[in-house]
Parts: structure tokens; C-alpha cells; sequence
């Protein structure tokens, strides 16, 4: 995590004691994401002590779902945790212009433009690929309830059923969908949130490298989701 | 150092409309007060479902007063019918865990005294802290809704165990346990928005001076207690929502017949749960300190370990969630580890109590309505954490496990020890927050006869367990081993339609002095935090200058403080020299 | 009026209740020494003209008396409830030579299965009662519970035996009844509606009475 120069304008606005060193709203954002750390803990936790405390074997992973697809995909979430990390770059350095040295021309954001655009892209792009890949499931039978009676994947089930884990494609539906869910939500809020930023806060040019809290901020919380999905796509789409 | 960009703190509004400034106020004292109405009205509905509870155990089959006004659906010819009757038990529990002592503990405490206390003129982020207390009133609402929708309320039990609470067809509750996973999870948001607001204010923006170890421990007790909301709602946030999947979606967490796992429901729960009820009662020692020192016009003994303790407890008590399921079916194996954990955590809670003693021995004391309730807050937190150690000793869990046994404990810890806590610190910040006292007369009567009748009503209960009779049971008399208690259950019913009686005295004393109270002088108990610098109420803003801190915060009968018994942090003698505040970080940090 | 735990009827209740009453002479020490405590203080140092109070932040060695005496008594405690704890539950523990009992619990009632005249349970000649437990006093009885629909737990409060039974889980606790007579089973963990009246009955028997039971059973009665 690169550090900050925490400056006067990021400061409260009174004396005070020393605190973390860093200003409030990021050690904030640092509180909330320890407590969606614990969220996912609860999640996952559940996940891992119903599948591998069981004993029961679950499907294989390929079998049901489209790995190279969401490998594709976590490639996709990546890159933006990248183009965010740029974005930051542009406006805490105060790059006076992007890509190259333009004589007598400066940006005001060096750049964050551009790079904020490409993340909300690449996370919206996350997204719709994470949309269509649920209907392609549903639509081969893959529910939160396991396999859809007489669809195409209860039909493999039953002539391969230790493949497909036909016994507990109940559970396995049931933590797939809810642990993929809800990071699909903590992105599209993420997303949102972006959106909204670049709308108010950065085509208006209000940040400058003396104030970007906000980009800090959801930068911070982007590269949370982001490892998330690391885990899950470790846990749920390899293992 | 570099100019900062004001010293001013009041906040520079245009002139408010009434809704900007009392409705939706980003004022962290309006919220706490808001915190305040809201919580006292779910402490009453939480005592409405008591009685009728009380009712049904200490005369069974016999009509309800006033049963009439209830449907045929939970009240046949004025009786309570059974399924209405756990709908109760479940409720009473859930309204006065997360609606009633929760947010009257952090809600209104943490929001209001927070900043007073460490000198700032409000919390880190407004807005979030705002939005935290509409997300829990809309939380409260829709648990509420529970009663009026089709089936009914919920009845699982406040701990909702799977698969009874995942199967509608088998508890008979349909929408309303929906509702409950909805609530639990907008609740947990509240909390935690307010936990980010309350650590982040603590750490970042306490005044020059006021070191940690200058902290008051209400403010300690508050700080530790948000860090254990922010980690474990979400935990209960994320079994709210498997419940709700397995309800809605079709999923199977809890469903053995596809794999799931009863147990894991438990797990997940109190996991949570266990830091959830130190989360009920932190605060409350920690406000109970404030105040016993005052009485006792001495500093606190022994403040360090008293900060120590409270970390012990907060850190231990991530440790011992299996204690509530010794019966379960877990690993007695893992059942003794949870026992060794959970006898542990006796110790720093007996370390406070002690002190708490240490306090009061050799003070000067003063009796009034808070430092009564204090004292009764220490008496009755004893017997309370005293009554745990039976169950923390397997075996000894046994016969107790699931009877009325716990529900004393929980009752002793709980109301003993929290909701006394809230009828001292409720009047003793009552003029910070209205401009007025609350009666002191009233307050005595109120602080005797709740006392009374409080232990009259739950200290038989630990009688009625050991008897053996069952958690949730509507009709004890069934039982031929339970028969000869009937007498007791009676005697406890008597004593608690007299206890909730005697608590629309507090009612009246609260509501009545909010326009006809003595009108308060500034510092009306001679305390020592830097609140009590401000005018009562305390202004929109709080300081128009950043004060500064001098000392720690119970400095009664300093030998500083001359012919005064009293010192607070905010006075600079003659020999003081003023904090200097933090310096900007040096180069790139 | 009942004021004390229910009379014992099980080996264990000998250790169960003498661990309680320790623990209640422990805690009912640390009880008077802080109520007295509390009364003392509030009476002899109650405010009074003149009088200042005694300006002191703590005493370290009063903090270690106060924390090690706790810890210690508490450390004992664990250890010698822990043995009983093992004893009780632990699977290793149950007598080899116990006489095993089906306890099939559901909403709501206890669905009991006997091992018939062959002493084994799962053969063709088991039998099932509802909401009676018959047992042979002084025998080893392992009960194994098991649940259809929701978690129930049972309860007999003169043998000090509570064991939660869970659906999907196959749990077996044990008893060794030490008197003859009839006692209630009651359900420990809501479930639902009829929780309350989840009444079961437990016989204890001579043998001689057991065998009589039996065949009394086999001959397709139903008492």
C-alpha cells in the first residue's frame, strides 16, 4: 500500500492528539472493510466447514462451472485493481500531465480521469459477465438448491454422480450462489460508488493531489473486493 | 507547526429548520437522544411481552386481563394459546437484546457522550452517524411488522435455531421469520456505521491532552465495545442471510436431509453472540465507573487494570461461544477447552468488581439517584456473573442447561447489571442532554422498589431451575416434577407485575422533567469530564475553541484541588502548561 | 415447594450436585465478601461534613491478590469438572457392557426403540414405544437419540442426563439409574408449538420387573 502524505487539507480542521497517522476518513474505511472482512469470514467459514469437514465429496468444480470463463473474468477484476492503483498514481503524485509532457499544458488530475473510467469499466465488465454466467448456470439446472430436477446437470448427476457430487449439490448450490452473490453486490456497490465520484468529485476536478481522500478511499475498498474474489475464485472455481 | 485551517469547531449553518435540526440532525447529541426515545419505547414493549409471559407461567389457562383486545390467533377466550406464547418468549428476547439494551447502552451513549467526552465537536462522519440511527429505528420497525403480518411473530427463540426457525412449515411462522433476517441484517448496518463512526472519532480526534490513558472508561468501555460490534454483526448479518436463503431461495445451510448442518446455525450465532452480550454489558461498566468514582468522590482504583480488564474481556470473550452449546452435540472434547476459556473470563470481570469496591472503600460517599443505582448495578452484576460459573463447570450445565437457572443469569447480568447501569447514567447525563434534573425524590422510590421487586422476581428463578423446569414451556404444571414450584412461579409473576409497575415512575420522571425538571446548573454532580465544561444542554457544536486536557479524569480529592473535592480535566491550574497538539507527519507519511 | 435440585436417581447425580454445591459455597463466599463489602463501605464512609476521602489511584498488590486467587480457584475448578465431564460425555466413557435404547425424538414426542429379546438393537425383533422408557435400575443405559425434524433435547432431570438430539446427527448419552420408580422426560430445546407438552415417562425396573416388561412386550401389549 503506497503511503500517503497526510496533508493539512485531509487533516480535522482543530488540534488534536495524535492518532493513527493517518486521517479519519481512511482509518474509517479501514474499520468498515475489517468489518466485511468478518462478513466474508462468516461466508466462506460456513463454505469450507461444509465442504471439506464433511467428509461427503462435492462436485468438481469444472464439471459445473466455467472456469476459464471466470478465470477470464478475475483477470478482467485485476486489471482494474491496476487502473485503480494508476488512477491514484495521477492524482496523489500530481502528475501535471498524462502520458507525456505536454509544454504549457497541465492537468489538474494527471490522468485520474481516464484511469477511474477504465476501473468502472472493468468492474461494470466483472459484473456482466458474472450476470450472464448465473443465467447460463440456472439455465443448465445449477440453482441454490443444487440441480433443477430434469435439467441438463441433474442428468449428468445421475449418470455421474460422484463427478457431479450428486448428493450435495444442494449445498454446493446454496454456497456457490450466496458467496459469489454477495461479492457480485460488494462490487456493483463499489462500482456505484465510483460512478457517483466520478460524476460529483472528478470530471468537476474537485480533487487535487492536496485532497483525493475519496480516491484513496474507494481505491481501498476496490482492492479489498478484488482479493476477495482472489479467495473465492481459489476456493470455489479451483479446489 | 503549520496553521491549521480553523480553530474554530462550531460548524457554520445557516439557521436550521426544525427538521435539519431535530429530525434529521447530524448531531451527535440529537441522535443519541433519538437513540433515546426510540429504545425506551422498545424497553416497553420488550416489558409488555414480559408480563404477558409472566402471566401465562404464574397462571396457566387462566384469561389474560385485557386479552381481549388480541386476536382469536394468539389468544383463545382471553388464554394464551401456545403458539402465541413462544411468539413472546422469542420476542421479548429479540426486542430487548437488539431494540431495547443494545441501543440504549451504544446508541444513545456512545453517540452522546463520545465526543463531549474527548473534547470534540462531533463524530468523525456525520452523515454515516445520522444514517445509523434511521437504518436501526427502520430495523425495529420491521421486526415490529412481525406481530401484524399473516402467521404471526417469529418463535424460535431470540437464538433462532435451525432448522425449527428454517422450516416455516414446521414453526409456523412464515413472513414475520423473514422479516427477522431482513431486520437483523439493516441492524447490523446501523451498528456497524455507528462502530466505524465511534472508533475512528476515538482514535483521530480526541483534544490536545487527553492521552489514553487519559480516557474516561465509559469512553474506553465505548471504544472497546465498537470494535467487538464491528467484527461481530456482520457474523450474524451473514447467518441472518443463509437463514433467509434457506427460507427463500431453497438453499440447504441448515437442512441435514441435503448436508447442511444444524450446528453450524449455533456456531455462526453465538460466535456472535457471546461478543454480543459483552457488548450489553461493557458500556455499562464502564458508565457505572464514571459514576462510582463520582459518588465516591475518589478516583477509580486501579485504572489501568480496569482498562486491562475491559480489553481481557472483549479479547476472551472471542473464545467462549461454545459454552452455549455444551449440549449441543459437539465435540466434548471442544466442550472442555470452551469451559477453560469461560471460567477464565470470570477473572477480569471479578478484577472490576473488586475495584469497583476499591473505589467506594475510604471515599466520602455521596448518595445520589446514579451512585444508588451504580451500587445496585455492582451488587447485582456479582450475583450475576457469580451465577455463571454453574454452568461454566460442565457437568454442573447439565441439569441447568435450557431451565429458568440461565434465564436468571441472563436476567441478573442483563438487568442487574446493564439496565441498572441505564437508571444511573440515564439521570446523570439527563442534564447534559434536556437542561434539567430529573426528581430526585422520585428516583430514590424508583431505584428502592425496583430493587426490590427486581430480586424478588428473579432470584427465585435460580430456585425454579435447579427444579428443573424448561426454557420456553408454556404450561409447567404438565409436568408432575415441576408441579410443586407452581407456588414460586406465582410468587415471581406477583413480583414482576409489580417491578414493571414501579418502572412508569422512571417513565413519568423522565418525560415529566423534560419541560418541568429543576433547571440544572452547569456541573450539578461535581464530576471531572470535559462535558461538564459546556453548557447544559451542551450547543450545537460543543466548544467554540478545541479545549484543552490537563489531567485524567477522576481527580476527586486531589490534593490539587484545594478546598474543592473535585478537578476536572478541563482546568488549568497554575502549574499546568498547555498540551501541544500532534505536529504534522514529518515528510511523506 | 421444591427448593433444591430434584432427588438424585443416576451415578451421576452424586458428582454433579456435589460440584454444584461446591461451586455454590465458592460463589457464595465471593457473594457475602462483596455484598458485606458494599453494606460496610456504604454505611461507614458515607459522606459527612468535613470529612475528605482518601486520595489514592489503586494498589498494585491488592490488583495481583484480587486476580490470582480468582484464576487459581477458577484453573481448579476446570480441572476437577473436567474429569466428570469426560466421564459423562465422552464416547470412550460409555460402559461397554450398557444396554442401548433408541431415542427417536420428533414434534412432539420421543419415539423409543428396545433391542428386543436379542439385547441388540437394529435386528428384526426391535420394538418401538411411544413417550416410555423402560430401564433396569443399576444397568448402564446408553441412549441413542437421534431427531426427525427440529433439534429437541432430552431431559431427565432426576438422572441429571440432557443431551440435545439433532437432526442429521446420531448422539448417545448414558445413565446408570440408582432407584426404582417413574420419572419425566421433558424437552430441553424449543421446537415449536408443542415443546411444552413433550412429556415422556421413564420406568426404572428391578431386572426381574424388566423381563417381565419384555415379554410382556413380545406378547404384543402395549402397557
Amino acid at each position: 500500500m503506497q503511503t500517503t502524505t497526510m496533508t493539512d487539507a485531509m487533516r480535522p480542521p482543530v488540534p488534536a492528539e495524535p492518532g493513527a497517522g493517518v486521517y479519519s476518513n481512511k482509518l474509517g474505511m479501514w474499520v468498515f472493510l475489517a468489518s466485511d472482512v468478518m462478513f466474508f469470514t462468516a461466508l466462506i467459514g460456513s463454505y469450507i466447514v461444509l465442504r471439506f469437514g464433511m467428509g461427503s465429496s462435492w462436485a468438481r468444480p469444472a464439471a459445473v462451472l466455467n472456469v476459464p470463463l471466470t478465470g477470464l473474468n478475475t483477470f478482467l477484476l485485476i486489471c482494474s485493481s491496476v487502473s485503480m492503483v494508476k488512477a491514484y498514481a495521477a492524482i496523489a503524485d500530481g502528475k501535471k500531465y498524462f502520458l507525456r509532457k505536454v509544454p504549457g499544458k497541465t492537468l489538474q488530475d494527471g490522468g485520474l480521469k481516464f484511469w477511474l473510467l477504465i476501473t468502472i469499466i472493468c468492474g461494470a465488465g466483472f459484473v456482466g459477465v458474472q450476470v450472464f454466467e448465473y443465467i447460463k448456470l440456472v439455465g443448465h439446472g445449477f440453482t441454490p438448491s443444487g440441480y433443477r430436477e430434469g435439467s441438463l446437470l441433474a442428468e449428468h448427476a445421475l449418470a455421474d454422480p460422484v463427478k457431479y457430487g450428486a448428493g450435495v449439490a444442494g449445498m454446493y448450490g446454496s454456497t456457490f450462489f450466496t458467496m459469489t452473490g454477495f461479492h457480485g453486490f460488494h462490487v456493483t456497490c463499489g462500482v456505484i460508488s465510483m460512478l457517483y465520484l466520478y460524476f460529483t468529485k472528478v470530471l468537476p476536478e474537485k480533487y487535487s493531489p492536496q485532497d483525493y481522500r475519496g480516491i484513496e478511499v474507494i481505491g481501498l475498498y476496490w482492492h479489498f473486493v478484488d482479493l476477495v474474489w482472489i479467495i473465492l475464485f481459489t476456493i470455489v472455481y479451483l479446489i | 507547526m503549520t496553521a491549521v485551517a480553523h480553530t474554530s469547531t462550531k460548524a457554520h449553518h445557516a439557521p436550521m429548520s426544525f427538521w435539519r435540526k431535530y429530525i434529521f440532525s447530524t448531531d451527535h447529541k440529537i441522535i443519541g437522544i433519538q437513540f433515546l426515545f426510540v429504545s425506551l419505547f422498545f424497553l416497553l414493549v420488550g416489558g409488555l411481552l414480559a408480563m404477558q409471559i409472566r402471566w401465562q407461567l404464574g397462571f396457566p389457562g387462566k384469561p389474560l386481563p385485557g386479552g381481549g383486545i388480541l386476536p382469536e390467533s394468539m389468544v383463545s377466550g382471553g388464554v394464551i394459546l401456545p403458539e402465541y406464547y413462544i411468539q413472546l418468549v422469542t420476542m421479548h428476547g429479540t426486542f430487548m437484546v437488539f431494540f431495547a439494551i443494545m441501543p440504549l447502552l451504544v446508541g444513545v451513549y456512545a453517540n452522546f457522550l463520545i465526543p463531549l467526552k474527548i473534547g470534540t465537536h462531533d463524530m468523525a462522519f456525520p452523515r454515516i452517524n445520522m444514517w445509523s440511527f434511521w437504518l436501526a429505528l427502520l430495523a425495529g420497525l420491521i421486526m415490529l411488522a412481525g406481530f401484524f403480518v399473516p402467521d404471526g411473530a417469529p418463535r424460535a427463540g431470540w437464538t433462532m435455531y435451525a432448522p425449527l426457525s428454517a422450516r416455516p412449515d414446521l414453526s409456523g411462522a412464515t413472513i414475520s421469520q423473514k422479516l427477522w433476517s431482513i431486520s437483523i441484517v439493516v441492524l447490523g448496518l446501523s451498528s456497524v456505521m455507528g462502530s466505524v463512526n465511534y472508533i475512528t472519532t476515538i482514535i483521530n480526534h480526541r483534544a490536545p491532552g487527553m492521552t489514553w490513558f487519559r480516557m474516561p472508561l465509559s469512553v474506553w468501555a465505548l471504544f472497546i465495545t465498537a470494535i467487538l460490534a464491528v467484527l461481530a454483526l456482520p457474523v450474524l448479518q451473514g447467518a441472518a442471510i443463509m437463514l433467509l436463503f434457506d427460507q427463500t431461495l431453497g438453499t440447504h445451510f441448515f437442512d441435514p436431509g441435503a448436508g447442511g448442518q444444524p450446528l453450524l446455525w449455533q456456531h455462526l450465532f453465538w460466535f456472535f453472540g457471546h461478543p454480543e452480550v459483552y457488548i450489553l454489558i461493557l458500556p455499562a461498566m464502564g458508565m457505572a465507573s464514571d459514576i462510582i468514582a463520582n459518588g465516591s468522590r475518589k478516583p477509580i482504583f486501579g485504572y489501568h487494570s480496569m482498562v486491562f480488564a475491559i480489553i481481557g474481556i472483549a479479547f476472551l470473550g472471542w473464545l467462549v461461544w461454545g459454552h452455549h452449546m455444551f449440549m449441543s452435540g459437539m465435540n466434548p472434547t471442544l466442550g472442555s477447552t470452551f469451559m477453560v476459556s469461560t471460567l477464565l473470563i470470570a477473572v477480569p470481570s471479578a478484577i472490576k468488581v473488586f475495584n469497583w469496591l476499591g473505589t467506594m472503600w475510604r471515599g466520602n460517599l455521596r448518595f445520589h439517584v446514579p451512585m444508588l443505582n451504580a451500587i445496585g448495578f455492582v451488587s447485582m452484576f456479582t450475583i450475576g456473573g457469580l451465577s455463571g460459573i454453574f454452568m461454566a463447570a460442565t457437568p454442573v450445565d447439565i441439569p441447568l442447561h435450557d431451565t429458568q437457572f440461565i434465564v436468571a443469569h441472563l436476567h441478573y447480568v442483563l438487568f442487574g447489571g446493564s439496565l441498572f447501569a441505564l437508571f444511573a447514567a440515564i439521570p446523570y447525563w439527563y442534564p447534559k442532554m434536556f437542561g434539567r434534573m430529573m426528581s430526585e425524590r422520585i428516583g430514590k422510590v424508583h431505584f428502592y422498589l425496583t430493587f426490590v421487586f427486581y430480586n424478588m422476581t428473579f432470584f427465585p428463578m435460580h430456585i425454579i431451575g435447579m427444579g428443573g423446569q424448561m426454557r420456553r414451556i408454556y404450561d409447567p404444571t404438565i409436568y408432575d416434577f415441576l408441579k410443586p414450584q407452581q407456588p414460586l412461579n406465582r410468587f415471581i409473576s406477583y413480583s414482576a407485575f409489580a417491578l414493571f409497575a414501579v418502572q412508569f415512575l422512571f417513565l413519568f420522571n423522565f418525560l415529566w422533567s423534560l419541560k418541568r425538571g429543576k433547571k440544572a446548573p452547569q456541573n450539578p454532580w461535581e464530576d471531572n469530564g470535559m462535558e461538564w465544561s459546556l453548557p447544559n444542554p451542551a450547543p450545537h457544536g460543543n466548544w467554540d475553541k478545541t479545549p484543552n486536557v490537563y489531567r485524567g479524569p477522576y481527580e476527586f480529592s486531589a490534593p490539587e484541588a484545594g478546598d474543592k473535592d473535585y478537578l476536572p480535566q478541563y482546568v488549568k491550574l497554575p502549574t499546568d502548561r498547555d498540551p501541544v497538539p500532534a505536529p504534522l507527519p514529518a515528510g511523506g507519511h | 415447594m421444591r427448593w433444591w435440585l430434584p432427588d438424585a436417581g443416576s451415578t451421576f447425580a452424586g458428582p454433579i450436585d456435589a460440584l454444584f454445591l461446591a461451586i455454590l459455597i465458592i460463589t457464595g463466599i465471593a457473594l457475602v465478601v462483596v455484598e458485606v463489602g458494599l453494606v460496610t463501605f456504604v454505611i461507614k464512609y458515607r459522606a459527612r461534613p468535613g470529612r475528605k476521602a482518601f486520595y489514592t489511584h489503586g494498589s498494585t498488590r491488592a490488583e495481583v491478590i484480587w486476580t490470582a486467587i480468582p484464576a487459581v480457584t477458577m484453573v481448579a475448578l476446570g480441572l476437577i469438572s473436567n474429569h466428570y465431564w469426560v466421564l459423562m460425555k465422552d464416547k470412550k466413557s460409555i460402559p461397554p457392557n450398557a444396554y442401548h435404547v433408541g431415542v427417536h425424538a420428533k414434534q412432539f414426542e420421543w419415539q423409543v426403540t428396545y433391542p428386543g429379546a436379542d439385547g441388540k438393537l437394529g435386528t428384526g425383533d426391535d420394538f418401538t414405544v411411544r413417550n416410555q422408557l423402560h430401564v433396569t435400575v443399576n444397568e448402564p443405559i446408553a441412549v441413542e437419540l437421534s431427531a426427525e425434524d427440529v433439534i429437541h433435547s432430552f431431559f431427565v432431570p432426576e438422572f441429571r442426563v440432557k443431551q440435545d438430539a439433532v437432526p442429521g446427527m446420531h448422539i448417545t448419552a448414558w445413565f446408570q439409574a440408582t432407584k426404582t420408580g417413574e420419572f419425566e422426560i421433558g424437552c430441553a430445546e424449543l421446537c415449536g408449538m408443542g415443546h411444552y407438552k413433550m412429556r415422556g415417562r421413564v420406568f426404572v425396573h428391578t431386572p426381574d420387573e424388566y423381563k417381565a416388561w419384555m415379554a410382556q412386550q413380545a406378547a404384543g401389549g402395549t402397557e
